[in-house]
């Protein structure tokens, strides 16, 4: 780059490569509720997009009350608003696979359709009570600006924050998945569902809490996203589509998958915007993830199930 | 919404009789008519079918009320409304009441063009306040021209458009960029320029003229010109790039929701005013909502108006938009454009003596309106407005500091050398 120094390269190629890792735990973390309900159980959620949403919108109402009721609480409540959004998002996944879901199991693609309708209806009833306008929860001082680590090179705390949330969340989803009686039970009930009534499992029980923790999860997104993204009452689909292609991409049912999905378009994505431009980049990526899905289907990793 | 489809059903069938009934009279007793009703007799005033009656006439509003549009025209058509309210107050137009049929275009562009189809064909509503977005006025622009209607278009756009069918009371690109550029190079000495804009037609026909200008006129450098996808969320390649090119203006058209995460990711990058200049076009009040001031806090903006304007004009449009829509509601450029259009409207229709089409919009150009929040706008023979170009400086409580007013500017859709 003309102008710059070498010490200056050195410094924006840091940054470069932290921006590279930022994009890339923004993908992991919206992929992660998604990988568990479209992974594991199989069930193709379009409304998840409005489940960040509702997170995000949590978030905002938390901060609102805050400033009302209690200003001097306002440097710490983003975390009670990060777990507030959690079990707001819970909660209401927990009654749409009641009331919705658990209907349609045998049937994935009128899930499809149904969930869509659930999407609509959601960013409807968000315009409706929030308003057409995007809104700003108002962020604690300490969690705006950017840290200097030299002279030149500033790395944005809200990206620290969001990555930080994604590697708790991550470790998280893997030690319940794979290190406890609960995922245990999911594991068995994904694998065989018959077998697993029959030793004693309540399938029904285990999906609605299944659906309910990827849905929380998306909401910890949605309430991460509201830091360095928009809230508003279609934010929720401007994401839904990167959700999907790196679960996708990375092999549905395989956590590993997803992380190396999310990781290989973050870093090729943020490589190509910055040698070539936001357009081009975002085309020659889908183009190479259309190209190894044509070699293969299954995706990065492939999980080996006994069907 | 019902209401009023039935409402108007029925109005133009007493419209028919009493335009029959007009008729039949106005030969031997046009003198008792007179007292019939305050403005002249139906007969007169409408030649071609209008939904116009002795006592009111219909407009409609075609906004998007849903859709990820909404966020932007809500504030449109509240101000319309406004307008309209305040010109009933005052008795209406010709001495008729303005009835208001309500459509929404969805933030689907067929829909525009269905929907106009209907207010025209249907309805035969007298004028239409509308659309936002450049797709959807290209979208209704046909339905415009082969009903010969009448279009207020309210945003501030690319221009290379002149239709005789709708008025633009927003200002086109020439307007906004210039006086802004030039008013940049000279206060900040600034030489070096990076565009940068949402992947689509506005942005990129706006950043040609500013290119232009920038080169052939200000004899400055565009260092870079980049185009995001509408809704990208992740600007850290781009702000590293910018910080590698340290450009003394970065000059930005980003829209939407994009716009959201752009200012958030500057702010967190370090790219704040005391360091950087940062000039854009497509952030008003209304998007500083959304943004939070604390984002864009001392960053400039170029628009026509702002709501902060200490004109008394302005203050007392702040005060009433305030009353009916409450006191939290901020008024941004676009909105304050939209409430000109029903103004210009019923100037055009006392000048012309007729709602009439052909004739409202030959009574047009010249027309003055002294009483717009913006100070003073005048129609062109162009169908734009004269207008004056104002930098607002941004401050933490999501309002702009207004620190450059420019001359009255002349409307130029069609700017020569800039192409």
């Amino acid at each position: 780059m003309d102008g710059s120094s070498m010490s200056e390269m050195g410094s924006i190629l840091a940054m470069q490569g932290f921006a590279g890792i930022s994009l890339f735990s923004v993908l992991l973390l919206m992929a992660l509720g998604l990988a568990i309900i479209f992974g594991q159980m199989g069930v193709i959620n379009m409304a998840h997009g409005e489940f960040m949403a509702i997170g995000a919108y949590t978030t905002y109402l938390c901060s609102h009350l805050v400033e009302t009721y209690m200003p001097g609480f306002q440097s710490y409540y983003f975390f009670f608003a990060v777990a507030a959004a959690f079990g707001v998002a819970f909660g209401f996944g927990y009654l749409v696979e009641l009331g919705l879901i658990r209907f349609l199991y045998k049937r994935p693609l009128d899930t499809l359709l149904a969930t869509w309708g659930l999407s609509l209806i959601l960013q409807q009833v968000l315009r409706s009570t929030f308003g057409a306008r995007e809104v700003s929860p108002v962020m604690p001082e300490w969690l705006l600006g950017s840290m200097h680590v030299t002279e030149t090179i500033e790395i944005p705390i809200n990206g620290l924050m969001v990555m930080g949330l994604t590697v708790f969340v991550t470790l998280g989803v893997f030690l319940l998945l794979h290190r406890s009686r609960w995922g245990l039970r999911v594991r068995a009930t994904v694998q065989n569902r018959a077998m697993s009534g029959a030793v004693g499992i309540n399938t029904g029980r285990v999906d609605r809490v299944t659906f309910a923790l990827g849905c929380g999860i998306a909401g910890i997104a949605g309430a991460a996203f509201t830091t360095i993204a928009s809230t508003g009452p279609t934010s929720g689909s401007l994401y839904i589509v990167d959700t999907f292609l790196v679960v996708v991409f990375g092999g549905a049912g395989s956590l590993l998958g997803t992380v190396a999905s999310a990781f290989s378009i973050g870093e090729t994505q943020s490589i190509l915007e910055f040698f070539l431009n936001g357009s081009m980049a975002k085309v020659i990526t889908l183009l190479a993830i259309v190209g190894i899905l044509m070699m293969r289907p299954e995706g990065l990793v492939v999980s080996k199930v006994r069907r | 919404m019902r209401n009023n489809r039935s409402e108007v059903r029925f109005n133009s069938k007493m419209r028919k009789s009493i335009v029959a009934l007009a008729l039949l009279v106005y030969g031997t007793l046009s003198a008792s008519l007179a007292s019939y009703a305050a403005g002249p007799p139906t007969a007169q005033v409408n030649t071609t079918g209008l939904a116009v009656t002795d006592d009111a006439v219909t407009v409609g509003i075609l906004h998007s009320v849903t859709g990820t549009m909404a966020i932007s025209e809500a504030g449109s058509v509240e101000a319309e409304k406004l307008a309209i309210d305040q010109i009933n107050e005052m008795g209406g137009v010709l001495g008729r009441k303005i009835k208001i049929i309500e459509e929404d275009g969805a933030s689907d562009w067929p829909t525009f063009a269905e929907k106009s189809k209907k207010l025209l064909e249907k309805d035969k509503v007298a004028s239409v306040m509308g659309c936002w977005t450049s797709a959807s006025r290209k979208a209704v622009l046909p339905v415009f021209e082969k009903n010969n209607g009448l279009l207020y278009y309210p945003t501030f756009y690319e221009g290379l458009e002149q239709s005789k069918n709708v008025f633009y009371t927003g200002q086109e690109a020439t307007q906004q960029i210039l006086a802004g550029l030039n008013w940049i190079a000279q206060e900040k000495k600034a030489k070096t320029f990076y565009l940068i804009g949402s992947d689509y037609i506005w942005p990129r026909t706006s950043n040609k003229i500013a290119r232009k200008h920038i080169e052939n006129v200000l004899k400055g450098t565009v260092v870079g010109e980049e185009y995001y996808p509408l809704g990208h969320t992740n600007f850290g390649s781009l702000i590293n790039k910018i910080k590698s090119k340290k450009p003394d203006v970065i000059y930005s058209i980003v829209v939407g929701g994009s716009n959201v995460a752009w200012y958030k990711q500057l702010k967190a990058a370090g790219i704040t005013s005391d360091k950087w200049n940062l000039l854009t076009i497509s952030v008003t009040e209304d998007e500083v909502k959304g943004i939070g001031g604390e984002n864009v806090d001392g960053f400039y903006s170029m628009m026509k108006y702002f709501q902060s304007l200490d004109i008394d004009n302005n203050k007392k449009f702040v005060a009433a938009f305030k009353k009916k829509w409450g006191a939290d509601s901020v008024i941004g450029d676009v909105t304050q454009a939209a409430y000109l259009g029903p103004w210009l409207w019923k100037a055009a229709v006392e000048k012309a003596g007729s709602f009439d089409v052909d004739k409202v919009v030959a009574a047009s150009p010249g027309i003055e309106l002294t009483t717009a929040p913006e100070g003073y706008v005048k129609i062109h023979a162009n169908h734009h407005l004269w207008s004056k170009a104002r930098v607002g400086k941004w401050k933490k409580d999501g309002q702009a500091e207004v620190i450059y007013t420019s001359e009255l500017i002349e409307p130029n859709p069609f700017p020569a050398g800039y192409q």
